[in-house]
């Protein structure tokens, strides 16, 4: 038990068995539905990819003791950068200029919140704004079709066999974050800077560099959602990803991050989107309203979320 | 050891907006030798430590090193330029194992130049490593991928200690290091300042304790707001005769 109650408990298992219970109760009352058959589990789990990638870059944010607010935006933007370029520059230019615009919204939001001392929730709201506007503008709230079918096929309509390809980029995004925050000095740095800058700068750790690159990892994550939404819809639109925020942070903080830095989980992350999507599609399932949708949506997220501050408080 | 300080940092003055908290202030470090850097609270005794430690930048005065100038630009390159610190407030990272807090910005990597690049961890060596660190100082921790947030107050002391001591090349500035720990321990403490001036490093202690300052301290200084009002041999001195420098009734310099 020791190895467990040094790392805050319990409570980085909650977010595993709350999954098993959410997915043991929708399994038993919407069995007639179903629920259970594997084209729903996959579609939960393609529902769910850009939140899980979203929710690792998130997780990165946190643990640095900084926010990204204007994710949602950054979706939207990238996917109509992605859109605009893949048809002159190819599916991989196309994607890799989408990502570069996000990395760079977020150099912007860190080399601001850090060089100007402005708290980065303040920063990234109005990146928020800023960037929805420019997303609107950028085809006068039209669609951009995307028509090349590799770009498609790699970035989520396609798959290897069975397996989409959004579940091979969650599981690619995932082990690639898992590794940078727990066997990367710059995941060590991060972690150590959001639990206490003084001390981290006291050993010599440049903490304003590590806190700029925590919120471009935020942002380019998003844009690599912006990416796969873009290629599953096979459409840039200025409002992809604009309601994911709340869903984004929810996923991380059930996922055993802590909202105010220093504490992480990457796998956390992830099974906190899975449990978003789970949540989405069974109350779908059950039929409900999309405005019963959105409320009980909101009280879930509430809870869940007070039910993983509670147990943090008392670690 | 030659006769040149190992840090001699002459006519430091800092202040902090109308707070005068250094008014040139000179002070001098020798290898082997315990200074002691005494003084009431807000007296200035952290402030000259964080200027030396390169966390604050002194606004004229002149710091020394081996007798060498430095302009100690940050806390990295006191780093490098061999001086360690514990500061007051503990700067161990609680979500990080023992190991990776002895070796926090010190980090052993693997895997060649790219994974020094990467910054890709070797955890495997670190934890031996700090193992052989810590039972070298006779630090007992009971595991070292515990994370730090979970041990005692003494633990942690220890490991921030004990990670000055590990790396410290000339010169270990320590602030209050004994503050937070049983009686214990704070022997441990100083067993271990001991071992650190045996072995030649220069070491500056800042205490509020004149017991430790008479069992271990070489010399002192004392800071009466922001001024140095004493320079003494510890050896020429009664534990009385501190506390009035101390207290600002007597100055000696």
């Amino acid at each position: 038990m020791d190895r467990y109650r040094h790392n805050g408990g319990l409570r980085q298992y909650v977010v595993y068995v709350a999954f098993a219970l959410i997915l043991a109760i929708f399994s038993i009352i919407l069995h007639d539905d179903g629920f259970l058959s594997s084209q729903n589990l996959l579609n939960i789990g393609r529902q769910a990819a850009p939140i899980a990638v979203m929710a690792v870059g998130m997780a990165f944010a946190l643990a640095a003791g900084e926010i990204d607010l204007s994710v949602g935006s950054i979706v939207a933007l990238s996917s109509l950068v992605a859109a605009e370029m893949v048809a002159d520059y190819g599916f991989l230019l196309g994607a890799l200029m989408a990502l570069g615009v996000a990395a760079f919204v977020g150099l912007i939001n860190g080399i601001i919140s850090v060089n100007v001392r402005i708290p980065s929730f303040l920063v990234t709201l109005g990146m928020l704004s800023i960037i929805s506007g420019i997303a609107r503008n950028w085809n006068n709230l039209q669609s951009l079709p995307i028509r090349n079918d590799r770009f498609s096929a790699i970035f989520g309509a396609g798959g290897l066999g069975p397996i989409s390809s959004l579940l091979i980029w969650i599981v690619i995004v995932g082990v690639i974050g898992h590794i940078a925050l727990h066997h990367l000095r710059w995941g060590r740095h991060i972690l150590s800077t959001g639990a206490d800058r003084n001390a981290a700068n006291a050993v010599g750790i440049n903490t304003a560099r590590v806190k700029i690159s925590a919120l471009v990892v935020s942002a380019t994550a998003a844009g690599f959602a912006g990416i796969l939404l873009a290629g599953r819809l096979s459409i840039g639109r200025h409002n992809l990803g604009e309601d994911y925020l709340l869903t984004v942070i929810a996923a991380v903080v059930i996922g055993g991050t802590n909202l105010f830095g220093g504490r992480a989980s990457v796998l956390g992350a992830i099974t906190g989107a899975l449990i978003m999507s789970m949540l989405n599609n069974g109350l779908i399932l059950m039929g409900l309203e999309v405005a019963d949708q959105l409320i009980a949506r909101g009280a879930i997220i509430i809870l869940a979320v007070a039910l993983s501050m509670r147990e943090a408080k008392e670690v | 050891m030659s006769n040149t300080a190992a840090l001699m940092a002459d006519g430091i003055s800092k202040s902090f907006r109308a707070v005068q908290a250094l008014d040139d202030v000179s002070i001098e470090l020798h290898h082997g030798r315990v200074t002691a850097l005494l003084g009431d609270n807000g007296a200035g005794k952290s402030t000259l430590v964080k200027c030396i430690a390169g966390l604050y930048q002194p606004d004229s005065g002149r710091i020394f090193i081996e007798g060498a100038e430095h302009r100690i630009s940050s806390a990295r390159h006191a780093r490098e330029l061999g001086i360690e610190t514990v500061h007051q407030t503990l700067s161990v990272i609680d979500p990080l194992d023992v190991a990776e807090n002895l070796f926090l910005n010190r980090e052993h990597t693997r895997g060649g130049w790219l994974g020094a690049r990467l910054g890709l961890l070797d955890k495997r060596r670190m934890r031996t490593d700090c193992a052989t660190t810590l039972s070298r100082l006779d630090i007992r921790i009971p595991s070292l991928r515990r994370s730090v947030g979970s041990l005692s107050g003494g633990q942690r002391q220890a490991i921030a200690i004990g990670r000055a001591v590990a790396w410290g090349q000339r010169i270990v500035l320590l602030d209050e290091p004994a503050a937070a720990l049983g009686v214990e321990q704070t022997q441990r403490v100083l067993e271990l300042i001991t071992n650190l001036r045996d072995q030649g490093l220069a070491v500056l202690l800042i205490t509020h304790n004149m017991e430790q300052v008479l069992s271990v301290c070489d010399e002192a200084v004392v800071l009466y707001r922001g001024k140095k009002s004493a320079e003494v041999k510890v050896a020429d001195v009664t534990k009385d005769d501190l506390v009035a420098y101390i207290t600002g009734a007597r100055t000696n310099s």
